[in-house]
């Protein structure tokens, strides 16, 4: 059952909740231990909220839309008392004493938290080999990545051990492993989603996000999971236009772009360019206009985020110094301590981003650095803004390739870097964008199809996006 | 030996004044000094892993006010920033403050007749306190550290001069004014003792007005205005030394030890950390709207140099005096609801009154005007009393000590001590001629000497009428009779 069905079954009153995550926890427990897509399963606390549901509907309560549905958290996300790892050592034992405001929001509308899910090393990576506790395995083929950084989250729905789960998208985290998984991987706007209680990464590109199998399953979650929050400064106060209502809209008179320099761009497999393509002329055939546009800022956007990403992030990891929670390696003095911590806690990836961002920001390097990726940054923005004067969605890949095998990009930085040039500049503007499956490739691997869409218009993209699941091979 | 008046000063202040709102910046947490340690803390001012932080609107209306009195440019949008460095006592290791594009900038203000411009002022967290135990009280000495985060995330105003100042009773002036201005626009209560109130100053030394400026030195820890002064005119005089002797002044912040009264060096700016600042990206800039500052125009209460002019002229007393009770907080306000209550009484003995006997009994007991016995009104009656020549100003001082020592009013402690002022001629003149007849030599030493001795003499009929009478003589018709007398 999806996860649509199983709420209003365990609405009905037709099946409880409790069968319901029981079943799943039956499926983690016989295939987790393969691809190690989650870090931990909560089953107590999941069968006690599974419990909850099923009496407030014996009660005559509705316990909401999520009802009685296991929901896997991509483990940067706080939930009280559960420990939370980042896929780092150095947060080692620590257990947050507070819940993220989308945990909140899942467990309002009766969703039941199941587990935490693996991922790069503070959601830094495109593979999820970064993690400290191994790597996670693509359901489709345990030799392959499942992408990253939300590797775990999207394994979990590939393999059926949740119906939905919740990443976060700084780079194309959910997007690019949706698209290697086969699964439906969604960052919303920046700001439509609370931010508070996920573990910053870089600020101002984080967005957490909704995975499900089908389009109409995202969908649910995000509506869920979207709005204001005061307790996040850079979140969204306008009233937010939920995106279940419109889903079987259409996309008659649409006007839908296929972004040139990303499509047709040198590192872009044929079969992933094909997909493109025919998920244009699907659309075509419903009814929505196709033209080819061109974003030249777009060639800029990696560099400017690894420059923007790492400098944030060195910042927001300052914290895990050994001074008061995770992990202490102690040392002659305090400097000493804080360094055999930090050398200690964090892997590679970590560090290589860590010295990069502190470098962009240092005296001297600033205007060079940070300052003109800034200014890039604004350069793909209006990019955007022009080209969406004259359409309504883009359409370009999630990932240049299909999953790529463990071990074969660990080697060069640069080359992995290259999996996120697709999904980067919309994090760049802030933009909403998901990734839809299109069939496979010739390795038998999912293809993933990336619909963008301005500030906001996540409704339009998400009827774009049940036309090209529908028509997907 | 000194030639140091050839010297000319160069001095900047950083104020950092921390805001009296409910909360803390960032947080809900309360801002209250004095807590046990490690109790007004939350995931936000600890900085936990996945802790947003977000404004106080408070914070920015109190920065709102002090742009009306000091006439700051408020820009259109200003931006937090993050200056990162490790320390323990700073929970995420980096500290939200304002760079490029402070709340405030260019104001002015007015200290003794001159103008001194002030670069800019911005907000900003406080950081936890550390208390290194063992050794020498010094981190590179403890056996241990201790931190209490129930002051990381308090709102800061970091209020920064330009290079205007030109000495330390200057400089005092300014601080003093600052602090009255603070105090009148209730934003702080500005405790320099108490640490609400923190003045670090930048001095250098040149030739004349026409060079450039010398290189700097910062001067931390004054924790009064008289220390502030002290460090300033030691910084100078040392700076002065070095100059004449061919030293380079270097760079540097150096520490003032209160009890050597000298500045030692801390650390050498040289190579100084590289804070990496970059615009925070969890905070959105702040923008006051044109109805948030008309709202806080309009409300904005008298302030201290206008205050100071209408009490002189309105009761008639001295700038020293309309000082005082305007920088003690609460003092003014308490003087003039007196002087509304008077009943035939004069201004100018309510302010003796509060500016001698009140401010003597604050001080010494350290209470506020908040926590003591007698109301303005009663204080008043006490004026009043002396005015009808009821009690001399020696008498009204007992009247005064037993009044606010239990609130007792004071018509009824001159009535149960017996102590109203004698001023019967005719009683007082029975007094004196038994003093002349009882001093008889006195009395002929003093037609006998010379204006010496006439003085010494009268003087001590004087004391003798005065004892006689209790204490209670009216003093001025003690002296006019005794004079009838002494023709």
């Amino acid at each position: 059952m999806n996860a649509i069905e199983i709420a209003a079954s365990v609405r009905a009153g037709e099946v409880s909740a409790r069968e319901v995550v029981e079943g799943y926890l039956a499926t983690i427990d016989a295939g987790n231990g393969e691809l190690n897509a989650l870090l931990l399963v909560g089953e107590q606390a999941a069968r006690a909220a599974a419990d909850e549901v099923d009496a407030a509907v014996a009660a005559g309560n509705d316990p909401g839309p999520l009802a009685g549905v296991p929901v896997v958290l991509k483990d940067n996300l706080c939930q009280r008392g559960v420990v939370t790892t980042c896929g780092s050592r150095i947060l080692e034992g620590w257990r947050p004493p507070y819940t993220a405001t989308v945990v909140d929001a899942v467990t309002r509308a009766g969703g039941i938290p199941l587990g935490k899910a693996n991922l790069d090393e503070f959601a830094m990576g495109s593979s999820t080999e970064n993690s400290a506790f191994g790597p996670t395995r693509n359901p489709h083929d345990s030799t392959r990545v499942p992408g990253g950084s939300s590797g775990g989250s999207a394994a979990c729905v590939a393999a059926k051990f949740a119906p939905l789960a919740l990443g976060s998208d700084t780079g194309g985290s959910i997007r690019q492993p949706a698209a290697l998984c086969g699964v439906v991987g969604v960052k919303p706007t920046y700001g439509r989603v609370s931010r508070y209680g996920l573990v910053a990464f870089a600020s101002s590109l984080d967005q957490i996000g909704p995975f499900g199998a089908s389009v109409t399953d995202a969908a649910l979650l995000l509506d869920v999971i979207s709005g204001h929050d005061r307790r996040d400064s850079t979140s969204i106060p306008e009233t937010l236009t939920p995106v279940s209502p419109t889903l079987e809209n259409g996309v008659a008179k649409l006007r839908v772009g296929v972004i040139d320099e990303l499509t047709n761009g040198g590192g872009v497999a044929l079969e992933v360019r094909a997909a493109v393509l025919a998920a244009a002329a699907a659309l075509e055939a419903a009814g929505a206009t196709i033209e080819s546009v061109s974003l030249p800022s777009t060639q800029f956007g990696l560099s400017a985020y690894y420059m923007i990403a790492p400098a944030e992030a060195s910042s927001n990891l300052a914290r895990y110094d050994g001074v008061r929670y995770g992990l202490r390696v102690e040392g002659e003095n305090l400097a000493a301590m804080n360094e055999r911590t930090r050398d200690a806690g964090f892997g590679p990836e970590v560090k290589r981003r860590i010295m990069l961002g502190t470098y962009a920001l240092s005296a001297g390097y600033y205007d060079a650095y940070y300052g003109r990726a800034q200014r890039v940054r604004t350069l793909i923005t209006r990019d955007f803004n022009r080209v969406y004067e004259g359409c309504d969605v883009l359409l370009s890949p999630t990932s240049p390739t299909t999953a790529f095998k463990l071990g074969d990009r660990t080697a060069d930085p640069m080359t992995m870097y290259q999996s996120d040039v697709c999904t980067i500049p919309t994090n760049l503007a802030g933009h909403p964008a998901m990734s839809v499956p299109w069939g496979t490739g010739a390795d038998s691997m999912p293809v993933g199809v990336q619909i963008l869409a301005p500030a906001l218009a996540e409704a339009t993209m998400f009827r774009v996006a049940r036309v090209v699941e529908d028509a997907a091979p | 030996m000194s030639t140091k008046t050839q010297w000319m000063p160069v001095i900047g202040l950083e104020v950092h004044c921390e805001l009296a709102t409910n909360t803390k910046l960032f947080c809900s947490c309360a801002n209250a000094f004095g807590a046990p340690p490690n109790t007004n803390i939350c995931p936000v001012c600890l900085g936990l892993p996945g802790s947003l932080p977000v404004l106080n609107a408070r914070a920015v209306e109190f920065s709102l006010r002090l742009a009306e009195a000091l006439n700051f440019t408020v820009p259109d949008k200003s931006v937090f920033a993050r200056k990162n460095y490790f320390y323990p006592d700073m929970p995420k290791d980096y500290q939200v403050t304002q760079f490029e594009l402070p709340i405030l900038q260019a104001g002015v203000i007015d200290v003794d007749g001159v103008t001194i411009g002030i670069e800019r002022a911005h907000l900003e967290e406080d950081t936890g306190k550390s208390s290194h135990m063992g050794g020498g009280g010094r981190i590179h000495d403890a056996e241990y550290s201790l931190v209490d985060y129930n002051r990381a995330g308090v709102p800061l105003l970091e209020i920064v001069s330009r290079p205007d100042i030109r000495s330390a009773e200057q400089a005092r002036g300014y601080v003093s004014e600052l602090r009255a201005v603070l105090l009148a626009i209730g934003v702080s209560d500005v405790k320099m003792e108490e640490g609400s109130m923190r003045v670090d100053a930048n001095i250098s030394l040149r030739a004349s007005e026409a060079d450039e400026f010398g290189t700097k030195v910062e001067i931390k820890n004054m924790n009064s205005l008289r220390s502030l002064g002290r460090a300033i005119d030691h910084e100078i005089d040392r700076q002065a030394e070095a100059l004449e002797t061919g030293e380079t002044i270097i760079q540097e912040t150096r520490h003032w030890d209160e009890n050597e009264n000298r500045t030692s060096g801390m650390r050498s700016k040289e190579g100084s950390s590289d804070y990496r600042y970059f615009p925070e990206p969890d905070l959105v800039p702040v923008a006051p709207t044109a109805e948030q500052r008309a709202a806080v125009r309009d409300s904005l209460p008298e302030l201290p140099a206008r205050r100071r002019e209408r009490l002189i002229e309105a009761w008639g007393i001295t700038l020293p005096d309309a000082r005082i009770l305007v920088d003690v907080p609460g003092l003014a306000d308490y003087a003039e609801a007196a002087v509304a209550a008077l009943a035939g009484g004069a201004a100018r003995d309510v302010v003796n009154l509060c500016t001698g006997d009140l401010l003597a009994y604050l001080n010494e007991t350290g209470r506020t005007l908040a926590a003591i016995a007698l109301d303005p009104a009663g204080l008043a009656d006490l004026a009043d009393l002396i005015g009808d020549g009821t009690l001399s100003r020696s008498l009204a001082q007992e009247v005064f000590a037993a009044c606010v020592a239990d609130g007792s009013s004071p018509r009824a402690v001159v009535a149960e001590k017996g102590l109203a002022q004698v001023s019967d001629t005719g009683e007082l003149g029975t007094i004196l001629d038994a003093v002349i007849a009882a001093n008889a030599d006195a009395v002929a030493q003093y037609h006998a000497g010379d204006d010496k001795e006439r003085k010494k003499k009268r003087g001590f009929l004087m004391g003798e009428a005065m004892k006689a009478s209790k204490g209670q003589g009216n003093p001025q018709l003690l002296n006019q009779l005794l004079d009838e007398r002494l023709v």
